[in-house]
Formats: structure tokens, sequence, C-alpha cells
């Protein structure tokens, strides 16, 4: 049995959003657009979920746009608000390439990060202005887990670019933070199922009322017309479930998750040479990890390189990862680290573990005895 | 597994012959001319071939070593007036340089690949052999291994004809049996075209055609650095109707010295960088050098910083690989070097 430490990339489904698709999947079937009884019974399921993933994430239910992914709510929301407001686009440096690659297809620039891939926020100041028209601030960052200071990112927008719409992706923030309430003063927000126990093919854009989207695609009258295209009824059922689930448990799972990957992160840094990202280290040796989220481990390996890390790990039963993979599937010099100032040579020794709802102690145990091991045989 | 037919077999004979077999593309290229060997495409070719022969499949991104071994010497090489041969490049410092530590360092026994040449011999004594298939023959372009390689290198199609190849893939029911073999140099998309290629990364610049007997200028050429020593293409016709052939290059005068075919061959042959397969030859030592990718080895005698041919062969490139043999029809490779 494979240990899984890749939560990040994506977590298996809750059992209770795999029994809530069911149904929707055999004989409720119908399309919520049409007006029989078949398609109102959809109609119904999919009003229920909205409502119900409205008040898990702070807002009203005609703000909760459902998408097919959380690069599709990030390209709606990046390139909607722009197509709505025109004006230049500011994102930072490490966010996901759904949100940096939709930047700067319209020209936009990014605002550079520190060694902990924080935001600067001077640097932000200085490069908002009245021409400024979106900013997108990552609420987590997914490959170092990272939080960002997105309060005080809307605070500098609304002084300092008062007509620029903010959104944030915060895809790989839930399940970890409280995102209704982090994210309350940002006009648009992401976030994905897959990454809460949901299914894949789902994700959600919340649009605060007033905010306006231009078309990106054409089509139906779903969504009020900012998504058209018929609804993926029961991926929309189970990512409701999935989130109320993660929504009501998070505070007890966080706790639990956080423990088990401080004894992870602890553990490896013991070994000579292995570095985690992003994680200052006091004077006494003290680890502060208040600055990421909870189940995000990642470290440098020195002298190790990632893939061949990977494939003895992965030989071993332990999944892990390295940042985002090419159309080829082959791993690439991941533009986080290069952001917060490695070089390329460091962010080749990067590995990501990411912990999640099925993560054990004994995973952690087997975890650090494999991965020694890996540590030691690639170094001789 | 690059995803053509060769190394699709290759991977597939290892796993009849009950090996443990994990599959491996690199990716070497990223750029945009992603269109020879080791595309994206060619990516999910190995990767299904991988799956129906039910081994692991992966991808390693190679691009930087790539880059630095294979692509910048070969730029650089065009300034000097060179023409180097990437392929051989990249099975010298990638194929059986980088990825063969990284086959060892994760704990392989060896590397198989689909090249067309075979792995004779035993420990100590190990021996590269040209192909079954002699118009297939790739021996030449791995010319540069030697015993420390050669120990850890599995070549199984070696044996087998082209055909031979094909039937097999086919009959395996492989979905690369018919695919066609990539030609191009795999950084170098037909579009483009290396003038293309280079012209992105290099200043050309036109250059004089000169006649060597004559001295007279007869032409120009739009770019010095893109003519070949031995080439004839777009050099023109002498007074006297033959075909022109560049005898020498010369890059910082910006000139292209021309002959007629019979000027555009020699006897010597000044090489640099030997390497052998199974210890150096003594100076004076008689050898059959081949000095293009198929042809036959001319005999001739190695002299440590040249080979002199016992009749004068067709004018070799700096930058090309003469591979040495153990006979004109030797099917043993004894090393190689490269034409300096």
């Amino acid at each position: 049995m494979a240990v899984y430490l890749d939560h990040a990339a994506t977590t298996p489904m809750r059992p209770e959003a795999v029994a809530a698709m069911l149904p929707f999947m055999t004989e409720r079937f119908g399309n919520p657009s049409g007006s029989h009884a078949v398609a109102r019974q959809a109609r119904r399921a999919l009003d229920d979920a909205r409502q119900s993933v409205a008040g898990d994430l702070g807002c009203e239910p005609d703000e909760v746009v459902f998408t097919g992914s959380g690069t599709e709510a990030d390209n709606l929301a990046v390139l909607g608000a722009h197509a709505a407001v025109g004006g230049d686009v500011l994102c930072s440096a490490v966010e996901h390439h759904g949100v940096l690659l939709a930047c700067r297809s319209v020209g936009g620039r990014t605002v550079p990060v520190d060694r902990a891939a924080v935001i600067d926020l001077e640097a932000l100041a200085e490069a908002l202005d009245d021409a400024v028209g979106v900013v997108s601030v990552m609420l987590a960052n997914n490959e170092v887990g990272s939080i960002q200071p997105l309060d005080e990112v809307v605070t500098l927008v609304r002084q300092r670019a008062p007509r620029a719409v903010v959104h944030t992706d915060a895809i790989a923030a839930l399940p970890w933070l409280d995102v209704a309430g982090a994210t309350r003063s940002a006009d648009l927000v992401s976030v994905s199922a897959h990454k809460f126990g949901g299914p894949k093919g789902v994700g959600v854009l919340v649009v605060r009322r007033g905010v306006g989207l231009g078309p990106v695609a054409y089509g139906g009258a779903q969504e009020h017309g900012r998504r058209p295209g018929t609804h993926d009824v029961a991926g929309i059922v189970g990512c409701a479930a999935a989130l109320a689930a993660a929504v009501s448990g998070r505070t007890t799972e966080v706790d639990r998750v956080r423990r088990l990957r401080d004894r992870l992160a602890d553990g490896l840094t013991g070994i000579d040479g292995v570095q985690e990202t992003a994680v200052p280290v006091a004077a006494d040796g003290q680890r502060d990890r208040r600055g990421k989220v909870a189940g995000s481990c990642h470290l440098l390996v020195h002298g190790v390189d990632q893939e061949e890390l990977l494939l003895l790990a992965d030989d071993a039963g332990i999944c892990a990862s390295a940042g985002a993979a090419c159309a080829s599937g082959a791993l690439e010099p991941s533009h986080v680290l290069l952001a917060l100032g490695l070089s390329p040579a460091e962010a080749r020794s990067a590995v990501r573990f990411s912990l999640g709802t099925t993560t054990t102690e004994a995973d952690v145990d087997t975890a650090l005895a494999v991965i020694a091991k890996v540590i030691e045989r690639l170094r001789r | 597994m690059s995803g053509g037919v060769d190394s699709s077999v290759a991977a597939s004979m290892m796993v009849d012959a009950g090996h443990q077999v994990v599959g491996a593309t690199l990716k070497l290229w990223g750029g945009v001319s992603d269109s020879g060997c080791c595309s994206v495409a060619d990516v999910d070719d190995a990767r299904r071939v991988a799956d129906q022969i039910g081994v692991a499949h992966h991808v390693f991104n190679f691009t930087d070593d790539f880059d630095a071994s294979v692509v910048a010497p070969y730029v650089e090489d065009h300034v000097a007036g060179r023409t180097p041969n990437p392929c051989i490049e990249c099975n010298r410092h990638i194929k059986f340089g980088t990825l063969l530590e990284r086959a060892r360092r994760l704990g392989f026994d060896a590397l198989a690949t689909g090249h067309h040449a075979r792995v004779d011999g035993g420990p100590g004594r190990w021996q590269l052999r040209r192909g079954a298939d002699r118009a297939k023959d790739q021996s030449y372009v791995l010319s540069m291994l030697g015993q420390s390689e050669l120990v850890d290198v599995v070549l199984p199609v070696g044996v087998l004809t082209k055909a031979d190849v094909r039937a097999y893939a086919a009959g395996k029911g492989l979905r690369t049996a018919g695919k066609a073999d990539s030609q191009d140099v795999c950084f170098i998309g037909s579009a483009v075209g290396r003038s293309g290629f280079l012209g992105e990364r290099l200043e050309l610049h036109a250059g004089e055609i000169v006649d060597a007997e004559s001295g007279d200028v007869v032409g120009v050429v739009p770019a010095v650095e893109l003519v070949t020593v031995g080439q004839r293409r777009g050099l023109g016709v002498a007074v006297d109707g033959r075909r022109l052939y560049a005898l020498d290059v010369d890059v910082g005068a910006r000139r292209v010295v021309v002959g007629r075919a019979d000027a555009a061959r020699t006897k010597t042959v000044a090489v640099s960088r030997p390497t052998w397969v199974d210890g150096p030859l003594a100076v004076g030592t008689p050898v059959y050098a081949q000095t293009s990718a198929h042809g036959r080895a001319a005999s001739g005698r190695w002299l440590g910083r040249s080979v002199v041919f016992d009749e004068a062969v067709a004018l070799v490139a700096p930058g090309q690989t003469v591979a040495f043999y153990d006979g004109d029809d030797g099917d043993c490779v004894v090393g190689s070097a490269v034409a300096a």
C-alpha cells in the first residue's frame, strides 16, 4: 500500500462526497437547465449545492460560479476581470500557472517575493497606481505552502489602485485555512474541489456582487452567462459535500496534520544537508512554520537530484512530487523556487511532501525511514 | 525509449529475456523546434509502448545538461568553422554519460538502447560491433564508447535487420511498428532548418568564395559559418563547368576556398580527442577509418594526432568523427577521434 504524500497534487475523495454523487451519475441524470420534472430534480440539487458552498465560502449563492477546475476559475477571474475593468494586471511571482500565464497573456507583470515566497509589500505598493485594473495574489502557495498577507494586499490596493479588482487563488489554502474569513475583503476567490476531498473537474469562483466579469467563453445561460456549459451536477454535489466536511472538520484536522508534518519535517531536516524551504530557523534551532499551511513539507536535499529521489522513493512506495510537470511529463524547474532566490541547481534538489486527511503516524514512520535510506544511497 | 520503433523493440526484447525493465524518455530540448526525436508526441508513443509491454516509464529532464554539452558547443563550433555531429556528442555526454551515470546511481545493472550495433565479448574485453543490418549500422555514432561504458550497455536490436525489427514490433502490436525513423537533429525543426536555428543564435557573415588554383574570388556565400568542408552545394561552378567543392573554410577571414573534385581529397586527416574501445593503439599501427556515418572504412595508419590513409579520401570537415574498425570490411570498432 503506497504512502501517499502528494495531497497538494490531489486528494482522495471523501466517502460522503462519493455517496452524494452516485445518484447523480445514475437515476438523477437530469440537466438542471430544463423545465420538466427530471430537470427540476437536478436543478434542486444544484441550488442546494450552491447554497451550501456559499455558506462555507462566506458569500451569497449568487456569488458562486461553478467551473470545470481551479485553473478555469483562475482564468475566468483574471481574464474576465481584465475584460471588464481593463488596465494593467499584476500578480505575485509565485502564482500557479493558471494565474501567472493568464496574467502574462494580457500583458501583466509580476511582483517579487522574499525568500519565504511571501509577496514583497513594498514592491507591490510601488507597482500599484491608477492604471492597475486587476491584482491577483494567492492565499497560500501550492509548492512551498507559504501564506500570503492578503489583508495587507487588499488594503494597499484599495489605497493606491482604487478601481482595481483583487483576485485570490485560494486553491492551496483550502482545507488548511479559514478561507471564508481570510478572503472576506477579496473581490474574486478561486477554489478547487479535488484539493479538499471532492471530485476532479469542479472548481468554484466566488464573484462578489458588483464585480463585473467580461465573457471568456460563450454558450448557454448557466452561471448567469459567466460560465456557460451543462452543469456537472454530480461533481458539483460532490464538491459541496466535500467542502462542508472540510470546513466543519478543519481545526481538528489541521492540528492533527500539523503534528504529523512537523514530525516528518523535523526528522528529515535532521539529515545532513537537508533544508526546509521558507521556514525560518531561530538561533535556538526552533523552526517557525507558522507562515506555512499545515500539510506542507518542502525540502531541499543538497547533492541529490529530485528526479532520482522521487523515482527511488516511488519504488519504495512513497508518493511525493517536486513542482509542475511539462507536457512530456518531465519535471520543470520551479518558477516559485527561482522567484524566491534559489539557483536552478538548488531548485533541482527540491522535494515536496504534502500531507492530508488520510496521512497516518505509520505513514510518517515509513517515509522517514525510506527517504533517509534513499538520500544516503544517492549520495554514495 | 525515444518513441521510435528501435527502442520500443529493444525494451520489449529485454522484457522477453526476463529482465526487470524500466523505460525512460529523455527530455532534451523544449524549444520551438520540438519536432524531431523525443518531442512530446514521441514521449506519448514511448509511454504507451511501455504500457503495452508492461514496464514503468519515466521522463528525465536533461535539458540543462543537453544545452551545455550539445547545443552550446554546436553553436560555438560553427563560429570556429567546425561542423560538429551533435548526435555523437549527445551519445558521448548525455545518453552514455549523464543517463548511464543516473542508471547506475539508481541501482540498475544495465542501460539498453535501440541503437543498431552490438556489444559482444566479456568482462574486461567488451567489444562494440556493427549492427547486423549494414545499411542501418549505427556503430559509427557509438564509436566513442570504451570498456567503462560497454560493461553496462546492452544493444538488443543490433542482431536484427531493420525489417526484423519492424516485424517484431508488428508481431507484438507495438504502436510504433510502422513509425518512420526520425532523421533530423532533434533540436532543429524542419521548418527552422540549420540556418534558421544558427541564425537565431549567431551573427552570420557573408564570405567570399576563392578559387584555390587561380586565387580569384569567384562568388559569395551568404553565411560562411554555414559552409562545411567538402560541401558542393551552393558554391557554384568553375569557369570550365566543373563543380566546385569547399576545401577550406576560414570564418574569421570570411573566406571559403574552393577547388575541383580531385582537390577535395586528402591522405592526411588531423584528429584530436581519441577514444579506444580496448586500450590505445600504438603510433604507427595500421587502422581502418570510416569518416562518415555510412561508408566503408579505408585503410591507413594511426599517427597519434592524425590518420594517414593509404589512398586519398574525401576531405573530412573539422568536427566530424572518424571511427576506427578492425578491417576494411571490419565489424569491430577499435576507437574514434574527431577531425581537427
